[in-house]
C-alpha cells in the first residue's frame, strides 16, 4: 500500500532505541532496594486491586529473601501470564495505584518490574515450576490463544485436562503478541512466556480458523467442552468519506506491524493522524513517532479530561511530542490518486449530556480545517467479532456484540464457556486471565471436577 | 552554648567523645585525623606484644538493606610494637596536648610486665590507662582479655598492680559477657580502679555461609567466635551501664552502640561520663563526631543544661526492678486515622503475635489520591492492655500513639502489694541487677 510520503528512515540502532523497555529490567541490587521498600501489608490493597489477586507482599518479600523461585511461584500460580502483566499492566491504576506508599508520601512500591524481576529468574533458567495434572480423560479446546485461553488451559492442564487451543494466528498469544506497545513488550517476550502454557502439555493448532478448518459440530464431537477466548475483531470504521483510500489504518492492524515485521519495514507517513484518544491510540502515536513520522496527530472530538487514556499513557505521548487536537472531529479523508493526503476535521464544542452524561461533542460550522498528513489511523475501539460469534451454534450475543455468559462463564450452548474481551468488551490482558481461570473454574465444575484417581 | 568538657576522673576532655580502642585508633597517623575532626580523646588500639592477624577479621549483619546493623571481629590488639606504639603516642600528645590519649593495655598476668608496660605508656604522654580486660576473642585463650575480666579476684589484683606504679588515672574495660557485670565493676573498684568502661564486645557468631558451612568471617573456610558491637548493641550496653552506675561510685566511660548524639545522651542520661565509639567511625570515618558535638550541644542548650554534669545520671533512678514498677498506670493505643496509610500491619501484629484488641477495616471511608480505600483499623480500647507492640510496628511516625488512661487508682506495685497482702509472708527477694 503506497503512501503519498513516508518518513524517512532510521539507523537500526535508533530505532531500537526508540523502542527500547521503557521499564526495563531490574538488577538484583535495584530488586534488592525495591523488595525491602514494602511494607508487607496484611490484607494488602495491592493485591485487592489485582483483578486476578496476586498475593504481592508474599512475592515481593520472597524477592527480598532470595527466594526468587517461590516468588516467581506465587506469582505465576494466580496469574500465567504474570510476566506480560509485569509489563503491560496499567499497573498505577491497579496495584501500584492502591499501594499504601502513596498515603505515606512515597513513591508506591515498583510492583509490575518486581513481579516481571521475578519471573524472567524462572524463564531466563528454564525453570519448570508447574506439572500437568494426572490425565482425567477430558478434553477441552480453547478457541483463540490470548490471555483469556493461556489463563483457562494452564488451569485445566493443572487438573489433568487434555486441552487443545485452536488459533487462527501464526504466532501464539494473540493480542499479547500483536497487540501491545513495542516498548513495553515484544513479540518474542510473549512467545517465551506462552512456553510457560506448554510445558503443561497444552497442545497449539496456529493457523487453525475455527469454523471454516474445522468446524464446530466437529469440535463439540471431540472435546467435551470448549472455551471462547476469541477477542474482539478488526477495528471500527468511521464511516468517513475517503476511509478506504490508502494510508487508512485500523490502530490494531497497524499496532500488529510493529509487532511482526522489522522496525524499517513498517511503512510509516511522514505526517500522521491517529483518530481517538484510548490507550490503543496512545500506542498508535507513540510508535508513529518512534518510527520516524515527523508530526504526529492525535485527533479527538471532546477535551483532555475526557480522554479514555490512563493519565501515565497520555504523559507517554506527550513526552514524544505528540500534537493533541482536542475538540475535533474528523469528517473527511483527503486524497489524490487513490493516497491519503490529508485529515479534514472541524472544531466542536461541548453539547448535551447523552446517556451516560457524557455531552456530546458538536461541531461548530464554519471552523473546518484540513491537516497535512500522509497516514491516518483509526483507534477507535475494536468491533465484536459478530460475525465469528453468530456461526457458534447456540451462543447468545449481547446487544453491545459480547457473549453473555453467567457467573461460571458458561455461554448459551451449556459445552461453550467464554471469558476476555469477547465478554468483557476489552480490558487489560490482566482481567481476560482473571476472567479466562474463572472460566475454567465454572467449566471444571460443570463436568464434575473430573480427576484422575490417586495413586 | 553548651558547655561540653568533661571532667574525668581528674582529668579533662574537650568533649564526651572518644574513640574507643580499635581499628580506628591503630595509628598517630589515624588518631591524629580523628582530633583534627573533633574527637576529644581516643583510647589507643591495645597495646602489648605484637600479634599476628588472621585474614578476614570482621563480620557483620545487615538489616532490610542497612547495612552494619551489627559488626563483629576475630582482630586482636595492636600488631605493631609497643616501641612504635609509644613513640607515636609521645607525637600525637606533643602536637595535641588538649586532646587526650588514653593507652589501652593488655599484658601477660605478671605482675612486672604490667608495672613495666604502664611505666612506658605514662612516659610516652599518655593521659590515661585503659586495661583491656574485655577482649573475648583470641587473646583470652592466652589468658589475658577477658580471661581476666570474667574473674573478679584477677580483676581486682592486675587492677592493684598497675595502681602501684601508676601516677595516671586507671580505667578498666568490662566484659559483658558475664553473669553480672556489677560484680567485675566492684572488684575494679576494689583494685583501685579510677574509673571503668562499658561494654567490651559481645561473644558473637555472626552467620554460616550455607553453601560451604563456613562461619562468618570466614578464615580459610573456619571462623572463630569474635566481638560483636555496632547499633545492635546498643540496648545491652545500657542495661549493664544503668546497672554499674547505680552500683559504682567511679566514673563511666559508656560504649556500646553510640553512632549519634541522640545514642550518647542516652548513655550519658544513664550515668557515662564520656562515651566511646568505634563502629560509627568505621562506618563512616572521624567525620561523624562534628553532628555528634553540634546536635549534643544543640540538645543540652534546648533543653537548658549548660553543662554534662546538670543531665549525667538522669534517667538512673527511673530504672527499677520491675517488682517496683506501678501497676495501675494505664495507656491505650490510638490511631490517627488522618494519617494512617491502611497497611494494618498493627492489626495483624495484635491479632496474631499480642492480645487482639483490634480490628480489621470494615469500610474504607478515607480514600487515597487514585481513589482506592484506605483500611484503617479500630482498636478496640477497652481491650487494649497498652503493650506497645502495633505503636512500634507502624510505619507512620506518629500514627499510632500510646495514651495515658486513668484507671482511678492509687499507684500499687507489686512488691506494695505483696507488701499489703501479707505481713506474715516472707519479704521478696533481694533484687539483683
Amino acid at each position: 500500500m503506497p503512501l503519498r510520503e513516508t518518513a524517512p528512515k532510521l539507523s537500526p540502532e535508533q530505532y531500537e532505541k526508540n523502542f527500547a523497555d521503557i521499564s526495563p529490567a531490574m538488577d538484583p541490587r535495584q530488586a534488592a532496594i525495591e523488595a525491602s521498600r514494602c511494607l508487607y501489608c496484611f490484607d494488602a490493597p495491592c493485591t485487592i486491586a489485582c483483578p486476578t489477586h496476586i498475593d504481592v507482599p508474599a512475592f515481593i518479600k520472597k524477592i527480598s529473601t532470595r527466594n526468587l523461585r517461590g516468588s516467581a511461584r506465587e506469582i505465576l500460580s494466580a496469574n500465567i501470564l504474570g510476566h506480560s502483566c509485569g509489563r503491560v499492566c496499567p499497573t498505577e491504576a491497579l496495584c501500584e495505584g492502591a499501594c499504601v506508599m502513596h498515603e505515606k508520601g512515597e513513591l508506591p512500591i515498583e510492583i509490575g518490574r518486581l513481579q516481571r524481576y521475578a519471573v524472567d529468574y524462572v524463564l531466563d533458567n528454564k525453570i519448570e515450576l508447574f506439572t500437568a495434572g494426572a490425565a482425567n480423560g477430558k478434553r477441552v479446546a480453547c478457541i483463540g490463544s490470548g490471555p483469556a485461553s493461556l489463563a483457562c488451559a494452564t488451569e485445566l492442564a493443572k487438573w489433568g485436562y487434555d486441552v487443545t487451543i485452536f488459533d487462527r494466528n501464526e504466532m501464539p498469544g494473540g493480542l499479547d503478541t500483536y497487540g501491545i506497545a513495542a516498548y513495553k513488550s515484544r513479540a518474542a517476550d510473549s512467545i517465551r512466556e506462552v512456553g510457560l502454557i506448554r510445558q503443561l502439555g497444552v497442545k497449539f493448532r496456529q493457523k487453525m480458523e475455527v469454523g471454516s478448518q474445522i468446524s464446530f459440530a466437529d469440535l463439540e464431537r471431540q472435546f467435551d467442552a470448549i472455551f471462547l477466548g476469541v477477542g474482539l475483531g478488526e477495528t471500527w470504521a468511521l464511516d468517513l468519506p475517503g476511509e478506504d483510500l490508502d494510508g487508512v489504518y485500523g490502530a490494531i492492524e497497524f499496532i500488529e506491524k510493529t509487532k511482526i515485521q522489522p522496525f524499517h519495514e513498517v511503512q510509516i507517513g511522514r505526517r500522521v493522524a491517529c483518530i481517538g484518544a484510548g490507550n490503543t491510540a496512545i500506542d498508535v502515536v507513540t510508535a508513529a513517532r518512534r518510527l520516524g513520522a515527523e508530526i504526529v496527530y492525535l485527533v479527538y472530538r471532546r477535551g483532555e479530561p475526557e480522554m479514555p487514556a490512563f493519565a501515565y499513557e497520555v504523559q507517554l505521548a506527550k513526552h514524544d511530542a505528540v500534537t493533541f487536537l482536542w475538540h475535533t472531529q474528523p469528517i473527511r479523508v483527503e486524497g489524490a490518486s487513490g493516497v491519503v493526503t490529508g485529515l479534514t476535521c472541524v472544531r466542536t464544542l461541548p453539547g448535551a449530556p447523552d446517556v451516560k452524561g457524557r455531552r456530546s461533542p458538536v461541531p461548530v460550522p464554519g471552523t473546518e480545517f484540513t491537516l497535512d498528513v500522509d497516514m491516518v489511523v483509526r483507534a477507535v475501539g475494536q468491533k465484536p467479532a459478530t460475525d465469528f460469534l453468530k456461526a457458534v451454534p447456540g451462543v447468545e450475543i449481547n446487544s453491545n456484540g459480547t457473549i453473555k455468559t453467567n457467573e461460571q462463564h458458561q455461554t448459551g450452548h451449556l459445552k461453550y464457556f467464554a471469558g476476555g474481551d469477547c465478554t468483557n468488551g476489552g480490558k487489560e490482558v490482566v482481567d481476560a486471565v482473571a476472567e479466562g481461570m474463572a472460566a475454567a473454574r465454572g467449566l471444571d465444575a460443570w463436568l464434575g471436577s473430573p480427576r484422575a484417581p490417586a495413586r | 552554648m553548651a558547655d561540653l568538657t568533661v571532667k574525668f576522673a581528674g582529668v579533662t576532655s574537650p568533649n564526651p567523645f572518644w574513640l574507643a580502642s580499635g581499628p580506628p585508633t591503630n595509628t598517630g597517623g589515624q588518631v591524629m585525623r580523628a582530633f583534627e575532626a573533633g574527637w576529644g580523646g581516643a583510647v589507643w588500639k591495645t597495646i602489648g606484644e605484637p600479634i599476628v592477624n588472621t585474614s578476614s577479621r570482621y563480620g557483620a549483619i545487615d538489616l532490610n538493606g542497612v547495612k552494619m546493623m551489627g559488626l563483629n571481629n576475630i582482630e586482636l590488639i595492636s600488631d605493631r610494637s609497643p616501641d612504635i606504639n609509644f613513640r607515636e603516642i609521645y607525637e600525637v600528645k606533643k602536637k595535641y596536648p588538649k586532646n587526650l590519649v588514653i593507652a589501652s593495655l593488655m599484658v601477660e598476668s605478671k605482675r612486672e610486665s604490667w608495672h613495666a608496660m604502664v611505666r612506658r605508656a605514662e612516659d610516652a604522654g599518655s593521659d590515661l590507662l585503659e586495661l583491656n580486660f574485655g577482649c573475648p576473642h583470641g587473646m583470652s585463650e592466652r589468658g589475658m582479655g577477658a580471661a581476666v575480666g570474667q574473674v573478679p579476684e584477677y580483676t581486682e589484683m592486675i587492677t592493684a598492680w598497675v595502681k602501684e606504679v601508676a601516677r595516671i588515672p586507671v580505667i578498666v574495660k568490662l566484659t559483658p559477657n558475664v553473669t553480672s557485670v556489677t560484680h567485675i565493676a566492684a572488684a575494679a573498684e576494689r583494685g583501685g580502679a579510677d574509673a571503668v568502661s562499658l561494654i567490651n564486645t559481645i561473644n558473637s557468631l555472626m552467620g554460616v555461609d550455607l553453601a560451604t558451612f563456613a562461619p562468618r568471617p570466614v578464615v580459610g573456610g573456619k571462623s572463630s567466635h569474635g566481638g560483636y558491637c555496632g547499633p545492635a548493641v546498643k540496648p545491652i550496653a545500657l542495661h549493664l551501664l544503668s546497672t554499674v552506675a547505680k552500683n559504682s561510685r567511679i566514673p563511666i566511660s559508656g560504649i556500646g552502640g553510640v553512632g549519634y548524639w541522640n545514642d550518647a545522651a542516652e548513655h550519658i542520661a544513664l550515668g557515662a561520663s564520656t562515651v566511646q565509639v568505634c563502629t560509627a567511625a568505621m562506618h563512616y570515618g572521624f567525620r561523624i563526631v562534628e553532628d555528634m558535638i553540634d546536635g549534643l550541644a544543640q540538645y543540652m542548650d534546648d533543653h537548658g543544661y549548660p553543662t554534662i554534669e546538670d543531665f549525667r545520671g538522669r534517667a538512673v533512678p527511673n530504672v527499677k526492678d520491675w517488682g517496683d514498677l506501678d501497676l495501675n498506670y494505664k495507656v491505650i493505643a490510638q490511631i490517627n486515622s488522618q494519617l494512617c496509610i491502611g497497611c494494618q500491619l498493627c492489626y495483624v501484629a495484635c491479632e496474631d503475635g499480642a492480645h487482639q484488641c483490634i480490628e480489621p477495616f470494615k469500610d474504607s471511608a478515607k480514600k487515597n489520591a487514585g481513589g482506592f480505600g484506605v483500611h484503617v483499623p479500630r482498636i478496640i480500647e477497652e481491650d487494649c492492655v497498652g503493650c506497645n507492640l502495633c505503636a512500634l510496628v507502624c510505619p507512620v511516625e506518629n500514627c499510632i500513639t500510646m495514651k495515658e488512661v486513668d484507671t482511678g487508682h492509687v499507684p500499687m506495685s507489686w512488691n506494695d502489694r505483696m507488701r499489703q497482702a501479707s505481713r506474715s509472708s516472707p519479704p521478696p527477694i533481694p533484687s539483683g541487677d
